[in-house]
């Protein structure tokens, strides 16, 4: 390993790469993620931040680089062992259960907890000691009323939020959130950005987010990534200063 | 795809809501079970056993098709060899029925474990075509395999005597005994879908890059499903050669892995009942039918395209839309 990665270093890659065809969609990207911390990834649209998050939780095929979790590389690692790890993400387009409530949606995570479902001989009334613990995370993220509708019929920002109480529901090391917050109203985002620091004083989160305030607000630490590249790191303060960061976006908005 | 639960309430809390279709389930078990009991002495009994096993079998593909997502059209594989395996079991081993049966459902299982784990990588259309490619190949090696009996098939199966004791000559006692594997089965089957493991198969039906995501292994939930979709099949099957004395090459055929998926479609997909219904429908005209002769098929297919273009929930599936319960 190029440089003595010290323990509070919980993700890390090396030169991370992603060709599409001869485009290069994610390029040569070096990452630290700190324990502990809430990392933001941000960038103009099409800069390659969920391709760097389907990099990582496995859900594509880096082309060149090494990615490192907790002390052991994990590049060739597949998805369901990633989550295994204790790395669980979102997804950008809202990921839920679209036929199964609320409640059950959350509890398919929670049942995660009992290791594998086999159990095709048990009833299903054998999961109905979790709800408790689902009736908690429900309530953590203000679905507490819709717990018996059906995901597909939540508005859009309450389906995130049923997502990130999903994720939460395995309780992961480590987060990586795909803009959870586009679509929401002012007040969702009030309470889901309440929420991302309540829920970070124990794990790591790596985000993308669009919305400034929130990442100003939010996080420690944030990679600028523009045309698949790293342009600025550092904390808010230093990377909104930064002129190439500048430009970048204001490049992208008359693009 | 049909789903079943979309057709559901909304709003309807899940305790509250989860009981009374429970209830309601619960009810219609004991109907169908007091239903058939009298059966028998109304109808011709060899007809109604025809109806169990094909409505098993329909209640089998439909485990798959309908809770686990996967289209099958080689389901006359495991139907067929289990046919062959539990006829030739009684006949030739002299097993009793019933361990005749089971031999024939653990071969259907042991075949559902093999094609299963080559096909559920593949998806939709894919998964079907290499499913009915292998039941091609099982139907080519019961051409040619001398235990088949090729042409002839494996006839006078004995019926034997349950546990070597109960004399199943009766057709009246051997129907109670086929009764009571159906609903076995059916009982089997409403277990899995309302199982912590039946959860997480609708979840990978639902999402299946989100129950990655979430660390499970939708290939382990896809594979287990099909092997107990294989293995009742081959149940159905293999009860079947004990009822009609009889497995022939009609049982592998391609177009009995239609039979199943026409009976399903009929009844409603995704319902826990409408293959039985689907099946009565379809065994009922075949029978009543049978002076048309090769006009049957023409009919079926009729009623195939009628049921595909207009009547797309099925029988069952209609009902509970119009009651809005699961059924
Ligand atoms: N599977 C793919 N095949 C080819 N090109 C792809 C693929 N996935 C993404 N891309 C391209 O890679 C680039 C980066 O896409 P990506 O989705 O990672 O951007 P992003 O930073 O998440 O953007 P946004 O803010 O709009 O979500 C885009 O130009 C996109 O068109
Ligand atoms: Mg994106």
């Amino acid at each position: 390993m190029p440089m003595a990665m010290s323990d509070d270093i919980i993700l890390a890659t090396e030169g991370l790469t992603k060709d599409f065809k001869g485009f290069t969609a994610v390029d040569d990207v070096t990452l630290r993620v700190r324990r502990g911390s809430i990392h933001a990834l941000i960038g103009p649209n099409g800069a390659g931040k969920t391709t760097c998050f389907n990099l990582l939780t496995k859900f594509l095929e880096p082309t060149r680089g090494t990615i490192t979790y907790n002390g052991r590389n994990i590049t060739a690692t597949k998805p369901t062992d990633v989550a295994r790890l204790g790395m669980v993400r979102s997804f950008q387009i809202s990921a839920v259960f679209p036929h199964m409530s609320v409640m059950e949606n959350v509890r398919i995570a929670l049942q995660k907890k009992r290791g594998e479902s086999f159990d095709f001989w048990r009833s299903e009334r054998t999961l109905d000691t979790l709800d408790d613990e689902v009736r908690n995370l429900v309530g953590a993220v203000g679905l507490g009323d819709f717990v018996a509708a059906k995901a597909v019929e939540l508005p859009y920002g309450r389906k995130r939020a049923l997502e990130i109480a999903t994720t939460l529901a395995l309780d992961p090391e480590m987060l990586l959130l795909d803009e959870p917050m586009a679509g929401m109203g002012h007040e969702d985002v009030e309470r889901i950005a309440a929420l991302i620091r309540r829920i970070a004083a124990n794990r790591t989160i790596l985000m993308v987010e669009h919305n400034l305030s929130v990442v100003a607000s939010l996080s420690d630490t944030i990679t600028v990534l523009a045309r698949g590249r790293v342009l600025a790191q550092g904390d808010y303060a230093t990377v909104s200063k930064d002129p190439r960061v500048i430009e970048a976006y204001i490049g992208a908005g008359h693009g | 795809m049909a789903n079943v639960s979309t057709t559901v309430a909304a709003g309807v809390a899940p305790a509250s809501g989860g009981d009374r279709t429970r209830t309601l389930h619960r009810a219609i078990f004991i109907g169908l079970a007091l239903m058939l009991a009298v059966a028998p002495f109304l109808v011709y009994p060899v007809f109604l056993m025809k109806v169990l096993c094909f409505a098993l079998f329909a209640c089998a593909f439909n485990l798959l098709l309908g809770f686990g997502g996967l289209m099958s059209f080689g389901h006359a594989a495991y139907f067929g060899m289990a046919s062959y395996v539990s006829a030739h079991a009684a006949k030739v081993w002299g097993l009793t029925p019933e361990l005749a049966i089971l031999a024939g459902t653990a071969v259907a299982m042991v075949l559902g474990a093999v094609f299963g784990a080559l096909a559920v990588r593949r998806k939709g259309i894919y998964f079907a075509m290499v499913t009915l490619a292998l039941a091609q190949m099982v139907y080519f090696l019961s051409v040619q395999a001398p235990f088949t009996g090729g042409e002839d098939g494996i006839q006078a199966v004995p019926r034997g005597r349950l546990l070597g004791l109960i004399s199943f000559a009766d057709d009246r006692v051997l129907y109670y005994f086929v009764m009571a594997v159906f609903m076995g089965g059916l009982l089997l089957i409403y277990r899995v879908i309302h199982s912590p493991f039946g959860q997480v198969c609708k979840a990978i039906r639902e999402n299946e890059p989100r129950a990655i995501s979430l660390g499970y292994r939708p290939l382990h939930y896809k594979l287990a499903m099909f092997v107990l979709s294989a293995g009742l099949a081959g149940l159905a099957g293999a009860t079947k050669a004990i009822v009609f004395q009889l497995a022939s090459l009609t049982d592998v055929h391609w177009s009995m892995s239609g039979e199943p998926v026409l009976m399903t479609l009929i009844g409603g997909i995704g319902t826990v009942f409408g293959p039985i219904a689907g099946a009565l429908v379809v065994v009922s005209m075949q029978n009543y039918l049978a002076h048309l002769g090769a006009w049957v098929t023409v009919v079926q297919g009729g009623i195939f395209i009628l049921a595909v273009l207009i009547f797309r929930e099925g029988i069952v599936g209609f009902i509970a839309g119009r009651l809005k319960q699961q059924l």
